[in-house]
């Protein structure tokens, strides 16, 4: 049984510099770092000095709040510097990798014969519990909590993402395994949403032991929280699991061999990467590693993620936990003569028809980060849900994310969003309102008052 | 342009704050980014790109729009002034004419609005927003063509400090500026707002002082100067005996303000509007038929007794400032409906209440202004119920889905 929903509304953003599906080098990683700021609202406990020697599947840090979600290290060395911000604040946890890399044997375990509980011990030890992220607010599941349902997005649609089928090809295996596992932990079944466009050829839709839909269109399609809201749109009370496909990967690789493996294929995109295509990378990688394929670093922008929800992390930064995708950008601090008054601006792209770029649907744009305008008033109503194939409002939802009225946020459906799922509106906004980052201070409020 | 570009990062030391000039660095931003498009980047906490739209872009598209209105009601100032002097004039003389007349509404209308807008930026110190350039394109378009110049101004500040500035400026108002500048000198001077001597330029000044500009020849015989709306009020007969037909009224080559007469032109604006996707097509496909319906009842109703009411219902599409409000006027984002159901009902009562402001209200005919202006007021209320009843329907299947 699957049921097919096409979706209508979106946007495809035609950025160039899409990865081609060849791997081109395997990173040998020197420096890698755990990073808190990864995770919504976690508050750090740091477990290891520098100094320390630790192994692939140390634990690293802890979560002080609920002290059994460990963090481990991704590889085997020693802990060469705690960075820290402002009021101390712990950014990262940065590991020297061995030569040699050594993990520690967590043992294989029979997903059949496990129940629920020695599955959740499992992934709290090796580190591999803060893969599983609990709708609503997008924060680390609670292991005390049993989820309606676990839902797995196996496409993205997001600008240049890595590509499911290329990047997971030789882990269909352990996908396999982690969706068994996974199915222990919850009793309304694995949802996994596959694209119309290639259902029937993707190697995936093999996979057992799951509940599959099937969704088409634009981005953001491929968003798990969208899929979520027409599967089984999230109500108050309501907790739902979401794990990235490539992390459903490294839980089955811990039950096939015992070890905790992050490695995953990375795709190096943007219009600034030369000849963009894959890398075997791991989780906390350093973005120096791949270096090689930027233009020009200085004026480059190293985007861990893709360019909607990907974070800044600077040429010496560190590949975010939850990214398989690394993008390079121009800095556009060029100011531009007239540019909003010119009829033309054929190296820009809009997506409303104020420009000419409606003509040419297939051109490719080297897009910068220029913002294009100044921030104003919302004045356009009708742009944001033209993006967004949710039956929210979306200017209703940040207007109270902005008032911090939170009986209208949970009116409007800040239960059923994170911030992805609004990045289109923050793309397309011409009045250039930071739509993420007022709806990611909304969702710390409401964080704040629910607990 | 690259020298232009030099000077500017050369002198913005001088504005910026703790600069010489620094307490003006809110209106040195104004022309900065008037020039250039500035080169600020994504701050790196959102999205990494965004859209090469601004508002500046989707304003200056609405001030396109109304080109071809504004080059109308040029023109046909001069063929008014013409046709009431009887004065054999040639194309060219008539366009000369309606530039003059013209010209010192437009200065007076930017002057006054982005002095205000200008000096209100800079008390508070924000941006100088760029919504006045839509308003104050559309303020000459709604006046008659003879309206002093120091009321129009008193208009104007009405419109930008009452009714934009002190809700916090573009975005943020209620009312329509321009239909509010429009509303207080109707208010306020009903004489030289209506009547029949306002709408022909020239007139005014010849029933005052016994010339008019460029010319000393008298008013030709039978010269009504009254606006085919009044002519209306006796029904179909009233028009063909003022010799106005449909045609007329479409092509606008009639007595009225400034740059509402021309379907024709308005049409022209309509269509890269709707186009763009800037105004929305669902207001005003829904103001006609709100207007339509409205006529069409009271074309039902009509006796002979009540020649008005017979009036096709279709003549009120084209009549007075209907076309210009519907197309212009209603459709602004900021203070028309914003949920999509909510901009069917809004625009079908500013259809509505225009047509039955024309029929019922003999005092008053132009009834467009007033329309939008009641459902700006209450096109907040109108979302707010639209967005209630979708929360309750989506309640309500979220409950049949969960049992």
């Amino acid at each position: 049984m699957s049921n097919n929903i096409e979706l209508k509304k979106g946007l495809d953003i035609p950025i160039s510099g899409a990865a081609a599906r060849k791997t081109k080098k395997v990173i040998v990683p020197d420096i890698v770092a755990v990073k808190p700021t990864d995770f919504r609202g976690l508050i750090p406990r740091l477990l290891v000095r520098e100094g320390d020697t630790v192994l692939a599947g140390s634990p690293v840090l802890s979560d002080k709040v609920s002290p059994e979600i460990l963090f481990t290290s991704p590889v085997s060395g020693v802990v060469t510097q705690v960075v820290r911000g402002e009021k101390r604040k712990l950014l990262a946890v940065c590991i020297k990798a061995d030569k040699e890399q050594k993990s520690v044997d967590f043992g294989t375990l029979k997903t059949q014969s496990t129940d629920a509980d020695t599955i959740k011990q499992a992934l709290l030890k090796s580190g591999l519990w803060p893969t599983i992220v609990s709708r609503p607010y997008g924060v680390i599941a609670n292991p005390n909590v049993a989820p309606k349902a676990i839902f797995i997005s196996a496409f993205s649609t997001a600008p240049l993402a890595a590509n499911a089928e290329y990047a997971l090809k030789d882990e269909m295996a352990d996908i396999q395994t982690g969706i068994n596992v996974l199915s222990k932990l919850t009793k309304g079944g694995v949802h996994v949403s596959f694209n119309s466009e290639n259902y029937s050829g993707t190697p995936l839709h093999k996979l057992e032991n799951i509940v599959p839909h099937i969704f088409g269109g634009r981005h953001p399609a491929g968003n798990v929280g969208v899929q979520i809201h027409h599967i089984s749109p999230i109500v108050k009370g309501d907790t739902v699991w979401t794990v990235a496909l490539h992390h459903v990967a490294s839980i089955g690789k811990l039950f096939n061999s015992g070890k905790y493996d992050v490695s995953r294929l990375v795709a190096v995109t943007g219009p600034e990467a030369n000849d963009p295509c894959y890398v075997k990378g791991i989780s906390g990688m350093c973005m120096s590693e791949i270096a090689g394929f930027c233009k020009d670093e200085e004026k480059t922008r190293f985007i861990s993620g893709d360019v909607l929800t990907g974070t800044a992390v600077g040429k010496d930064g560190y590949l975010g936990f939850f990214d398989n995708q690394i993008t390079l950008i121009k800095e556009g601090t060029e100011c531009e003569m007239f540019g909003w008054a010119k009829p033309f601006r054929t190296k820009q792209f809009s997506s409303s028809r104020t420009y000419f770029s409606w003509l040419t649907p297939k051109k490719k744009y080297d897009m910068d980060t220029n913002t294009h305008g100044e921030p104003r008033a919302f004045v356009m109503s009708d742009v944001y849900s033209k993006v967004l194939p949710m039956d929210i409002y979306p200017v209703y939802l940040i207007k109270a994310c902005l008032a911090k009225d939170i009986d209208k946020m949970e009116k409007f459906g800040i239960y059923e969003v994170i911030e992805e799922d609004l990045a289109l509106c923050e793309y397309v906004c011409p009045s250039k309102i930071a739509i993420q980052a007022i709806l990611s201070d909304g969702i710390d409020l409401m964080l704040k008052e629910m607990a | 342009m690259n020298g232009l570009n030099k000077f500017i990062e050369k002198i913005k030391p001088t504005f910026s704050k703790g600069g010489k000039l620094g307490f003006l660095h809110s209106t040195f931003e104004a022309f900065e980014s008037f020039l250039f498009v500035p080169g600020t980047v994504t701050s790196g906490k959102g999205t990494h790109v965004k859209d090469a739209v601004d508002l500046k872009r989707i304003m200056i598209i609405v001030v396109l729009a109304l080109v071809p209105s504004l080059l109308f009601g040029i023109w046909n100032t001069g063929y008014q002034h013409n046709l009431a002097f009887g004065l054999d004039w040639g194309f060219w003389q008539m366009v000369w004419y309606g530039f003059v007349k013209i010209i010192p509404l437009y200065l007076v209308s930017y002057i006054v609005g982005l002095g205000i807008e200008f000096a209100s930026a800079q008390i508070k110190g924000h941006q100088v927003n760029e919504g006045y350039l839509v308003s104050g394109m559309l303020i000459p378009l709604i006046v008659p063509i003879d309206v002093p110049l120091w009321m129009l101004a008193l208009g104007v500040a009405f419109a930008v400090i009452i009714g934009k500035e002190v809700f916090g400026g573009t975005g943020m108002n209620i009312w329509n500026p321009a239909l509010l500048c429009r509303a207080f000198l109707f208010f306020s001077y009903p004489s030289k707002m209506s009547g029949d001597t306002v709408w022909t330029g020239g007139l005014s000044r010849f029933l005052t002082e016994g010339t008019a500009y460029a010319s000393g020849s008298g008013v030709v015989d039978g010269f009504s100067g009254a606006t085919p709306l009044v002519h209306a009020q006796a029904g179909i007969s009233g028009l063909s005996d003022a010799g106005l037909s449909f045609m007329d009224l479409f092509i606008g080559n009639i007595g009225g303000s400034v740059g509402e007469t021309s379907v024709i032109a308005i049409l022209i604006g309509a269509v890269i509007l709707i186009w763009t996707g800037v105004a929305s097509w669902k207001i005003m496909l829904s103001s006609v038929i709100g207007a339509l319906a409205v006529g069409g009842l009271a074309n039902l109703l009509a006796t002979d007794a009540t020649p008005y009411l017979q009036l096709p219902a279709y003549y009120h599409l084209v009549l007075g400032g209907f076309a210009f409000g519907t197309v212009f006027m209603a459709t602004d984002p900021v203070t028309s409906a914003q949920t999509e159901t909510g901009k069917w009902i809004y625009g079908f009562f500013v259809g509505a209440f225009t047509v039955m402001v024309r029929l019922f209200n003999p005092g008053y005919m132009e009834g467009m202004m007033l329309a939008i202006l009641l459902m700006n007021t209450f096109a907040p209320l109108i979302d707010h119920y639209v967005i209630e009843a979708s929360l309750s329907r989506r309640a309500k299947k979220l409950k049949s889905l969960n049992i």
